[in-house]
């Protein structure tokens, strides 16, 4: 690079109105330091920023009236400026602004990480109580009522009750919400990637799915809700052996199915629209045909994505309250009948033990026993996200192998 | 087992676009076959229409006849299917079943067309073929491990024994050697010459000594220009096409004055 090919970026660099022509003659010690490792500051510089900015954010908010938010903000922000400035002076503008942005950058994470932290930190301490007390996962809510209660929270006698049926209808619920959605989903992503050459069907199909996914849950409780209604009447009519009453579990995993549907084709048809083209045709080259070439070529180099898939789906649906509030209704004893008569899921039992305690007038041991059961569900949730991930790995078609 | 491939006045479409027309070639049994040509000359879509695997794209179809032997490939109630199983194809990339062993990837295409055999009669498949493809002695101790693993050019020698293993009567290659290096190139080379012995090779290739050293006949593929259909300008012995070739145009390529 010549000298006077170094002018112009000079002063994009620099930014100032400086007269070009002065320096040209040697490298600016901008572009040029005068040793390599110059223009650096030590690597615990930023630690040492940070604990001042800590002390005199400390000072600070002491002066108005210290708590802890404030002292975190006033540091935050202080360490912001201060960082900026010594990198101003030590080094130069430009690694300056980087700075600057690099811990903005940060800062929005911490931000955006602090709702989680604190939602698991409060579930957890105050659900672990409720958990803890025997025979909170195996017993379900018959024979508990408000004197029950009332001594529980007046004489400190253990809280008694469980979400044992809770447990089992979210699991019966979601289960079969999940056998409904995944071959429906699975084949309608089937057909979209592999068979609809861009049709009119297809682009219908896949308008209907984004709609799908924006359905309000509380409108596929109802539509739950009403098509089993619907259902039950015209076999009524037929003389068929069904039930009377149309609130029952398997509504509610119709319900949910409306809700899992959209979510399972739009990431299996990602994951098979991702298998390289390359394996269908060395498949059809063998003389394959297409759905044998589907079924043992394409789903399985994609069935580590589809699984993953098909859990997040599941994650996403075992947390809903109000299509299931709506459809499957709620009891006190356990029912493992999807057929006959209401069922409890994990999100309705926390709902009905916040908003309507079993004792009005003494309602801590409802609360404790909503919290322990918002800890379940919380765990439920990881679990499944971590065994999405654990099947990602499983099933992943292996890399090396020399 | 080795059927000749006839073409009369193939013309191949894309959709409305006409990428090949007016081949007339006749391939004979158990000989190699080099298609030469600029790019986009429809040396590709010629051999993929050759087990019609042409119309796996949308839109894209075929007119005029092609024979294997007597039976017109394209001829009304012909199943693709069973064209393909007996007209094999090896891609330019190598790909193997990332899912798959190396031995199921051999035994893919019987596996995957559900046909179940005993223990004895796939290890002796695998074998067979794997020796064909000149790959046995390499990955005799590890059949069991995934073909993914294996180098490029094995891989490439893998699909060709997956090819080899479904006993075709036609191999057809598709630029074999593009993505591999020459002491692989040579390896395929090798193979490709010994493969002769009992299958019709159709290979395309843009490297003029490959053709030269492998091919006993070249077919010559020129395009007038962008958007115009791609034509067989020469079909000839090898050494005629690199020596003595009858048109200005092939002449012009082969030397390395093209353009």
């Amino acid at each position: 690079m010549t000298q006077t090919q170094q002018q112009p970026t000079l002063a994009v660099v620099d930014g100032t109105a400086e007269p070009p022509r002065q320096q040209a003659r040697e490298p600016s010690p901008l572009l040029r330091p005068a040793s390599l490792a110059q223009n650096r500051v030590p690597w615990w510089t930023s630690l040492v920023v940070l604990a001042i900015a800590a002390v005199l954010g400390a000072a600070l908010s002491a002066l108005i009236s210290f708590n802890l938010a404030l002292w975190l903000v006033l540091t935050a922000v202080l360490y912001l400026v201060i960082s900026y400035c010594v990198t101003r002076v030590k080094v130069n503008r430009r690694q300056a602004t980087d700075k600057m942005w690099a811990n903005l950058v940060y800062l929005a994470f911490v931000i955006a990480l602090l709702p989680l932290v604190s939602v698991i930190w409060s579930v957890t301490s105050t659900g672990i109580p409720g958990l803890l007390e025997s025979g909170f996962l195996a017993s379900d809510m018959q024979g508990v009522d408000g004197t029950t209660d009332q001594r529980s929270q007046e004489e400190g006698e253990p809280v008694l009750g469980g979400i044992r049926h809770a447990l089992v209808g979210s699991l019966l619920i979601t289960l079969t919400a999940t056998s409904i959605s995944v071959p429906i989903g699975l084949m309608t992503s089937i057909y979209l990637v592999e068979y609809a050459r861009g049709g009119t069907l297809s682009r219908a199909i896949t308008l209907f799915v984004d709609v799908m996914t924006g359905i309000p849950s509380i409108v596929a409780g109802l539509f739950g809700a009403a098509a089993m209604a619907w259902f039950l009447g015209v076999g009524n009519s037929l003389g068929l052996p069904v039930p009377t009453r149309s609130t029952m579990g398997i509504t509610a995993a119709i319900a949910l199915s409306v809700l899992m549907i959209p979510v399972v084709v739009r990431t299996t048809e990602e994951m098979l629209r991702v298998v390289p083209n390359e394996l269908r045709e060395a498949s059809y080259a063998l003389g394959v045909r297409k759905w044998r070439t589907i079924l043992k070529v394409v789903i399985p180099t994609a069935i580590s994505g589809i699984a993953a898939g098909v859990t997040l789906a599941i994650a996403r649906v075992i947390g809903e309250t109000a299509p299931i509030l709506v459809t499957a209704g709620f009891v006190v004893s356990n029912n493992w009948n999807l057929f006959q008569g209401w069922m409890t899921a994990l999100p309705v039992y926390i709902f009905r033990q916040f908003q309507n305690p079993t004792s009005p007038n003494f309602s801590d041991p409802s609360h404790q026993r909503a919290w322990a059961a918002a800890l379940v569900l919380i765990i439920i949730v990881m679990g499944l996200n971590l065994t999405a991930r654990l099947i990602a790995t499983i099933f992943a078609p292996k890399k090396t192998g020399r | 087992m080795s059927k000749s491939i006839t073409a009369k006045d193939l013309n191949v479409y894309y959709g409305d676009f006409l990428a090949v027309q007016e081949v007339n070639i006749n391939i004979a049994p158990r000989s190699v076959t080099a298609f030469i040509g600029p790019s986009g000359c429809g040396k590709t879509t010629l051999l993929r229409s050759l087990n019609r695997m042409h119309e796996v794209l949308p839109g894209a179809r075929v007119e005029g006849q092609l024979l294997l032997d007597d039976d017109n490939i394209y001829g009304p109630g012909v199943d693709p299917v069973t064209v393909r199983s007996m007209v094999g194809m090896v891609f330019q990339r190598p790909n193997p079943f990332p899912t798959m062993s190396i031995r199921e990837n051999v035994l893919a295409g019987y596996k995957l067309n559900g046909s179940r055999m005993s223990k004895s009669q796939a290890d002796d498949i695998v074998e067979d073929a794997l020796r064909g493809a000149n790959l046995w002695n390499e990955v005799k101790d590890r059949l069991g491990k995934p073909g993914s693993g294996l180098s490029g050019g094995q891989q490439q020698r893998l699909c060709i024994a997956r090819t080899v293993a479904v006993k075709p009567e036609v191999i057809l290659m598709d630029e074999p050697c593009s993505a591999l290096d020459p002491i692989s190139t040579l390896a395929i080379e090798d193979l490709i010459s010994e493969l002769q012995q009992e299958y019709t090779i159709a290979i395309v290739t843009h490297n003029m000594q490959q053709a030269a050293r492998v091919s006993q006949k070249t077919a010559f593929f020129n395009i007038a220009g962008t958007g115009k259909p791609g034509k067989l300008i020469e079909y000839a012995d090898t050494s005629t096409i690199f020596n003595n070739p009858s048109n200005q145009q092939t002449e012009r390529y082969v030397s390395g004055q093209f353009g």
